[in-house]
């Protein structure tokens, strides 16, 4: 499980989490929804240690992540994979070398049997025949599949998926929204999934947290979040101009 | 009317004194990061060297790529040598001293100095900029959430290859330049063949080549220390990769020149 508890985050003066709490609970889907720019992606950063809150806490399996040594902090980043936002493939590799590379630096498995599991997981995710192109030769959707690929590759106990689906087309998005949950289904691990997806992300997801204004508006099952009674929550759903969130 | 005046210099003075805080404090926090940077750096060196293979890459990237900027600066440094060495000293009658001159120049200062300039506008930049745009497209932040440390494969490799790199280099530039010089005294201006190397040999003792290799050695910390560090805290967008890979190349140039003094002062 991983909790945060009060965690405040400023840029200069601008407040970005403002005494956020949030549970995430083991071996589930939860995604966190809200407005652009309101730091889902910040947040997702807090859980995995690459941003360190100005005050608060975070606990990853009931260990603190802050303040740790750069060792001890990688042991516990050890259950992760993440995908991020703009996918972050290294641009001088090739795909395959891509999704090898964690297994390469993290395990000692033979090359065979990094070949077999590379192969596997690009399959899993619907690719054949690109394992030699480099990241700059695919589409966007592509990418992000590769970047899932990588993310998953070494069976972690926790992945974070920062937006996943932005900027593709209907078809990819079901299918990666799909993806995601068959190898939930296949692994069972806790998934974090930052997205703007409504309604799609209440099929996918078992939990849903909504932040605006730096805090955690409303924290339920996708039943309780599409029913909701507050104001900011139902005009987010419903994608209204009218309500108190004011983007333009 | 009196007040309103000492109360407005009061503000200016309160201003200028924050703003000189400010500017302390940001330039020792500077220093202490690019301090830290270096040890880390070194720390990562003796703790992960990153793969051979890495290392070859880079030695390949920053050595061998540098050749032929670095030969053909060397045979144009070492031709205006012999040509700048022999107007001076057939004033003196001493055209005969003219390989010591060349050689004493290059070995001791011209060679460590103009090739690690050589490979900082080269190399230097493109160090910035590639661990730059790592960093802003995240692929830093994928290393790091992967459990593995970035400077094991950004950092490390760059440091090795650079310090390898340099010193042979240099060697190169000074044996090239030697070459130029000869080239310009002996075969142009008619200084005698025999003289050229034989007062060289007589007169370069194994002190100036070992400063030339100290110099080019510390100058290739200089080139990876400043490159990856720059390119490591790159700012936002293609803006921010841009400030950095120019403030690299400057300050880079800046502290070879600075630290040549002092080398220099102390290898004397």
């Amino acid at each position: 499980m991983i909790s945060l508890r009060n965690v405040h985050k400023s840029f200069g003066s601008q407040k970005v989490l403002d005494n956020l709490s949030l549970e995430i609970p083991e071996g589930k889907i939860t995604a966190i929804i809200g407005p652009s720019g309101e730091g889902k992606s910040v947040l997702l950063k807090h859980l995995i240690g690459l941003l360190q809150p100005d005050s608060g806490q975070v606990d990853v399996d009931g260990e603190s992540i802050i303040g740790l040594r750069r060792s001890h902090l990688n042991r516990i980043r050890e259950k992760f994979g993440m995908l991020f936002q703009n996918v972050a493939l290294f641009d001088s590799m090739t795909c395959f070398e891509n999704v090898a590379f964690p297994l390469q630096e993290k395990t000692d498995l033979p090359k065979d049997e990094i070949r077999r599991r590379v192969l596997s997981a690009l399959e899993d995710v619907g690719l054949k025949n690109i394992e030699n192109k480099f990241p700059d030769e695919l589409s966007g959707g592509m990418k992000k599949r590769v970047g899932l690929a990588r993310a998953v590759v070494l069976n972690p106990k926790i992945i974070l998926f920062d937006e996943p689906t932005t900027g593709l087309d209907p078809i990819i998005k079901r299918a990666i929204h799909q993806l995601i949950k068959d190898t939930h289904e296949k692994f069972g691990f806790t998934a974090v999934i930052v997205s703007h997806e409504i309604p799609d992300i209440f099929d996918v997801a078992q939990n849903v947290a909504m932040l605006y204004q730096g805090k955690i508006l409303q924290h339920g099952s996708p039943s309780e979040i599409k029913n909701s009674s507050h104001p900011a929550v139902r005009q987010f759903i419903s994608g209204s101009l009218d309500g108190p969130i004011h983007m333009i | 009317m009196y007040k309103i005046q000492l109360f407005f210099r009061l503000l200016v003075e309160i201003y200028v004194v924050q703003a000189l805080g400010r500017v302390t404090i940001g330039t020792v926090r500077d220093l202490g990061k690019t301090g830290w940077f270096l040890l880390y750096s070194f720390y990562m060196i003796v703790r992960r060297p990153g793969s051979p293979v890495q290392i070859l890459k880079q030695m390949r990237f920053i050595g061998t790529k540098s050749l032929f900027v670095i030969v053909l600066t060397a045979a144009f440094t070492g031709m205006v040598l012999g040509l700048q060495g022999y107007y001076t000293l057939a004033k003196f009658g001493s055209e005969g001293m003219l390989g010591t001159a060349v050689a004493l120049s290059l070995i001791r200062e011209l060679g460590p100095v103009l090739a690690a300039l050589m490979v900082t506008g080269r190399a230097g930049s493109a160090i910035t900029a590639e661990i730059g745009i790592m960093r802003i497209s995240e692929q830093i932040d994928a290393l790091e959430t992967m459990a593995l440390d970035p400077f094991k494969y950004l950092v490390t490799p760059k440091f090795i290859a650079a310090m390898i790199s340099l010193p042979l280099l240099c060697a190169i530039f000074d044996v090239v330049g030697i070459y130029g010089g000869w080239l310009v005294g002996v075969k142009l201006l008619g200084v005698n063949p025999g003289a050229y190397f034989y007062e060289m040999e007589k007169s370069v003792v194994w002190r100036d080549v070992y400063s030339g290799v100290v110099k080019s050695f510390s100058f290739g910390v200089i080139i990876a220390w400043i490159g990856c560090y720059k390119g490591y805290y790159a700012g936002h967008g293609a803006e921010g990769v841009s400030k950095a890979t120019t403030e690299s190349v400057v300050l880079t140039s800046v502290l070879i020149l600075v630290w040549d003094y002092f080398l220099t002062s102390v290898l004397l």
